[in-house]
């Protein structure tokens, strides 16, 4: 059974119709990506799973537990953590207090502090700024901040809304390499992406977005070779 | 944070946006100028003894005092939903109400007067009842008048806000009557201490008022930058939807923000009962401007800042009348002058950070 399932869900904005019926499940242990273009739904399918929207239709599980009953603070109790898009740190709270928010949903000391320890190993840099104000980091501190956050909260799945967006080049191939290794450590992803070439390297299996329909699904490596996502999101003719 | 690029103006707009600022500097300049030469005119009178300014200052700073606990009412909620808190100071009243039935009661049962114990007892009596009555007004206020409106335009929750003040003001003018309620002072704090011959006065009073004000306030910044709820008052102040999906239950936050408020403000009804000695129905309407007041002088929506905002309000009215001339009745429009002052030359307050766009 997958892990995570959604079902046929339908997300408006007021009147505009922003997801038609899109499915998709990830596996224990997958990484899985979603791709396509500029408002095509990716963040809105996020945002829905994370609770930040309720679809009017479909079926959220996980582990066969629907989450559209839950209000949007009880979704990360059920074991869903999320990285933003934009990353949205808190950024007049020190990086320290940001990484404990990212806590919030626990409360064995313990676990939060052994936690936080893996987060610095992870991110070094964080820990030589712990006391600094989350606001003076630099975009891809942030992201670090951001990811460090998320993994706090224990996810069993992780959702990655646009980890790369806005960094320079040199630090993007650094966050694919955290996300692999996040994935290696046991923690289930699905990531959204822009740069669908980086994306499909590290997925394990794909779903092409448009519209607000999801019209590809495949694994990763069938994508990367399907002529059509080639032209449409790798930039190959 | 967004950055703002400044859009090309027409070289008409730009030059009179530029003459603008030149004559807000100017106006700036001759008010300060003015201001000094009259305290220095004032001053070389010698109209009044060092221990006439020394009372005054006293005096300030237990005003002030209160006005912080007050202020940080109007700067929690500010800072957590953008909306002024105008019913703020009916809470204080309602607070001053309830500490006032409560010194009745521990008078008749002889208390209030009796031995130093039972008189403590009788303040620290009055000041829960003063508390809990407040948080429940605050806690239903938020219910009521301002959780339904949430998402509305910003001006919507400010007219409930109005509104509420005056229904809890003429609920009590109703209940309570129009005549003025005596606060009698329990006896451990009715007295003053003189100091030597230099004819300083502290009255007991206004020592209690004081360090009282000074726990509470240290009480609420261990609070806010301390504990598990204060993260997450200051998560939520930055952005609601991310502060959910750390699991956060922003409503939670919201209520627990308007009781820690209202339970500054049940205090500082009670203390200013014991300071004015009287209570009445619209005891809050005053002190919650300038309250408000003080909170936009240090910077709305920052903590330091209102405690900042706070003193310096209090001492300029316990000073300013006497340094510039005037009878004291004037503290009023210092007051609300230097409202008008800072909102004209540095609406961010003294500490208060330039509003983004999204927060204005």
């Amino acid at each position: 059974m997958a892990m995570l399932e959604v079902k046929n869900i339908h997300t408006y904005y007021g009147n505009i119709h922003a997801l038609k019926g899109v499915s998709l499940h990830v596996d224990q242990g997958e990484i899985v990506t979603l791709i396509g273009a500029n408002g095509a739904g990716k963040t809105t399918t996020l945002r829905t799973i994370s609770g930040l929207l309720k679809p009017r239709q479909g079926t959220i599980f996980l582990n066969g537990d629907d989450l559209t009953k839950y209000p949007d603070h009880e979704i990360v109790y059920q074991g869903i953590a999320m990285v933003p898009e934009g990353r949205g740190v808190f950024s007049r709270l020190t990086v320290l207090e940001n990484i404990e928010l990212g806590a919030y949903s626990r409360s064995d000391r313990g676990e939060i502090e052994a936690n936080t320890q893996r987060v610095f190993q992870m991110f070094p840099r964080l820990e030589e700024r712990a006391k600094q104000v989350a606001g003076t980091l630099s975009g891809g501190e942030q992201q670090m901040l951001a990811t460090g956050r998320a993994l706090m909260a224990n996810p069993k799945i992780l959702l990655m809304d646009e980890p790369s967006m806005g960094l320079a080049p040199i630090l993007v191939e650094g966050v694919f390499d955290t996300i692999v290794e996040i994935n290696k450590e046991g923690t289930t992803i699905l990531l959204v992406e822009q740069n669908a070439l980086m994306a499909l390297q590290v997925a394990d299996r794909g779903y092409v977005i448009q519209t607000g329909e999801i019209v590809l699904n495949d694994t990763a490596e069938n994508l990367r070779r399907n002529p059509e996502v080639q032209s449409a999101y790798l930039g190959i003719n | 944070m967004s950055t703002l690029t400044q859009p090309k103006l027409p070289t008409s707009e730009r030059f009179s946006q530029l003459f603008g600022k030149y004559i807000y500097i100017a106006v700036g300049i001759i008010i300060v100028i003015l201001l000094i030469g009259r305290i220095i005119f004032v001053a070389r009178q010698e109209s009044y003894p060092l221990s006439y300014w020394t009372f005054q200052v006293i005096n300030g700073l237990v005003l002030g005092g209160v006005y912080a606990l007050v202020a940080l009412g109007y700067t929690l909620v500010y800072g957590i939903l953008f909306m002024i808190n105008f019913a703020h100071g009916e809470v204080l009243m309602m607070g001053g109400f309830a500490g006032f039935f409560a010194l009745q009661y521990m008078t008749s049962i002889g208390w209030a007067n009796g031995t130093a114990l039972q008189s403590t007892l009788t303040i620290v009596f009055m000041m829960l009842a003063g508390m809990i009555v407040s948080v429940i007004t605050g806690i239903v206020l938020e219910r009521l008048a301002y959780r339904p409106l949430r998402g509305a335009p910003r001006l919507v929750p400010l007219i409930s806000a109005i509104g509420a003040s005056f229904f809890l003001q003429y609920t009590a003018l109703l209940v309570f009557g129009a005549v003025p309620h005596n606060y009698r002072k329990p006896s451990v704090i009715d007295g003053v201490w003189k100091l030597g011959d230099s004819g300083i006065i502290i009255s007991y009073t206004g020592a209690f008022i004081f360090i009282t004000s000074i726990l509470m306030l240290l009480g609420l910044f261990i609070i806010v930058q301390r504990t598990k709820m204060g993260k997450a008052m200051r998560a939520v102040a930055e952005d609601k939807h991310i502060a959910a999906l750390m699991g956060i239950d922003v409503n939670k936050v919201i209520v627990f923000t308007f009781a820690l408020g209202s339970a500054l403000a049940g205090a500082g009804g009670v203390m200013l009962g014991l300071h004015n000695t009287v209570i009445r129905f619209n005891t809050g309407f005053l002190p919650g401007l300038k309250a408000f007041t003080a909170a936009v002088l240090g910077g709305i929506g920052n903590v330091l800042g209102a405690m900042i905002g706070s003193l310096l309000l209090g001492l300029l009215e316990a000073l300013g009348p006497s340094a510039l001339g005037l009878p004291t009745e004037y503290k009023d429009v210092i007051a609300f002058s230097v409202l008008v002052l800072v909102l004209i030359f540095r609406p961010s307050g003294i500490v208060g950070e330039v509003l983004s766009e999204k927060k204005a």
